[in-house]
């Protein structure tokens, strides 16, 4: 479903990912770990159409990104790493503009905008402005907006990052049961060991911008001879702590967190 | 088609339902209408050049839309990280249809934002001279709107940081704004003042704008029109390439 060969993206002398390949196969969870600044999200970028990459191939669902943008960009679905629902508008017209844009004729779209907010507990607060929701629920309306125009694949760039644990069990929970139901591939970053444990099918670990391992989530503990996927982990990227120059996302993610008082 | 109008139609849907948004923005048009207006009056007046809250009226509507517009396209910046924008950015759509959407949407709120000044200016006593023209002052607050969002779309789509955001306010909107005749006739001028004055695409807007609503102008009416036409289009065309080549 999703075929990385020699995958390099340079920011100037900076090679933020250099030469990765690796393959996710139809309906399979893969969890792609690394530690911050390990080119996970430059990754994510490069798979769905935001960043052109500087050398190797992508294919996804048998379609070349670069080449057939539009044709790709309906086989997935993403969740990004900061939110990007509009606050001013309700859950409904959220995900109706998202059905607009990926063309979905207006019967099919709201019969499946009805589907999804009901699967992801949002049906009695469709009609609510986005800005009143709590971090988990607003998290969950990107889910399903996401599965709208039933993807072939969904990327998931640090889905859970700042939610409670029963947030994130539910959120995942949701995510396991539409891969069962719809067989969506799903491709997914996060920094919880024991997510990544508990729901992926096989989990690939990133670091200064190289694959360290690859493998399910037994074979790679085997591997490092670690109990825990935490410890592996640790052992196939060292314990120092990266400490990146925060980028223009960054302040400008402070300057959010300011102005939102905390919550994301 | 469908792309473009549910994208304006954001626009609005979010002008319309932030109430507090819409008075904060009228504060600063409203104190130069008033202060000014009523402030340098007598001045204006004793100096031979008649009404000055009549003058300024056509000055202070074009602030409205100028920075309402221009706002529109910089929000870029926050948009495409912390926004919408960039769901957008991946949707199978064309880049085109996007920033088309994004920017009608933006120049028809700064459009409701000059002609809520209007009944403003309306109301505080401002009277235009010959009702029959009224419709073309609109005409030209139009173009002064798809302008400005087409200048803040293609500014806004390289913006890196807030700093730059703040750069751009300061040493561009700013003196677009003070530099454009709206605040004084543009007649007898320093000569390089006069040259910088002829640069500022707006001057042409408030121009037409007070040609139209009161009778006098400095330029013609046929030249404010060519330039606004002429920059407005050439600034859609480099907002449309730039949007294009947006990468986060």
């Amino acid at each position: 479903m999703i075929c990385v060969q020699n995958l390099v993206k340079t920011f100037g002398s900076f090679t933020a990912v250099n030469g990765i390949s690796f393959e996710v196969a139809e309906g399979e969870i893969f969890a792609f770990l690394g530690p911050n600044g390990a080119g996970k999200t430059t990754t994510i970028k490069m798979l769905t159409t935001l960043l052109r990459p500087t050398g190797g191939s992508i294919v996804l669902d048998g379609l070349n990104p670069q080449f057939e943008q539009n044709e790709a960009r309906k086989r997935f679905g993403i969740v990004f790493q900061d939110p990007s629902l509009d606050g001013d508008l309700t859950a409904w017209e959220n995900m109706e503009i998202h059905g607009v844009l990926y063309h979905l004729p207006h019967r099919l779209r709201h019969h499946r905008m009805e589907e999804l907010l009901r699967l992801f507990e949002l049906w009695d607060r469709r009609n609510d402005q986005v800005k009143k929701f709590s971090g988990g629920m607003k998290r969950r309306l990107e889910i399903a907006r996401g599965f709208l125009h039933t993807p072939r694949i969904l990327f998931l760039d640090e889905p859970t990052l700042g939610l409670d644990p029963q947030s994130r069990n539910q959120l995942w929970t949701h995510v396991k049961k539409l891969n069962e139901t719809e067989r969506v591939t799903v491709f997914l970053t996060t920094h919880y060991m024991d997510e990544a444990d508990r729901v992926a099918h096989r989990i690939g670990v990133i670091d200064h911008g190289k694959l360290a391992a690859q493998g399910t989530p037994a074979e790679i503990k085997q591997q490092t001879g670690a109990t825990n996927l935490e410890d592996a982990f640790l052992a196939l990227t060292g314990s120092t702590i990266r400490d990146e120059e925060a980028n223009s996302a960054d302040k400008m993610r402070q300057f959010a967190r300011m102005w939102s008082g905390g919550r994301r | 088609m469908k792309a473009i109008f549910i994208l304006w139609l954001r626009e609005l849907k979010r002008y319309v339902r932030s109430r507090a948004q819409i008075v904060a923005s009228l504060g600063n048009p409203l104190l130069y209408l008033l202060v000014l207006g009523f402030g340098l009056g007598p001045v204006f007046k004793r100096a031979g050049n008649g009404d000055y809250f009549q003058f300024v009226t056509p000055g202070v509507i074009g602030m409205a839309v100028l920075f309402s517009s221009i706002f529109s396209g910089l929000g870029l910046l926050w948009d495409r990280q912390f926004g919408f924008l960039k769901e957008t950015l991946v949707a199978p759509v064309p880049r085109l249809q996007i920033m088309i959407g994004r920017t009608l949407g933006g120049a028809t709120v700064a459009v409701l934002q000059g002609l809520l000044i209007c009944v403003v200016c309306v109301i505080a006593g401002f009277r235009p001279a010959h009702l029959a023209t009224v419709p073309s002052a609109l005409g030209f607050m139009v173009l002064i709107a798809l302008l400005f969002a087409a200048l803040g779309v293609a500014i806004g789509s390289g913006l890196q940081d807030m700093q730059g955001f703040q750069l751009i306010m300061n040493f561009l909107v700013m003196p677009i704004y003070f530099l454009s005749g709206a605040l004084f006739p543009l007649t007898g001028l320093p000569r390089v003042l006069s040259y910088i004055t002829k640069a500022d695409p707006l001057s042409y807007g408030i121009d037409g704008m007070r040609n139209m609503l009161l009778g006098s102008s400095s330029f013609d009416p046929m030249l404010d029109f060519a330039v606004l036409a002429i920059v407005g289009a050439v600034l859609l065309v480099v907002g449309a390439w730039r949007f294009s080549k947006i990468e986060i």
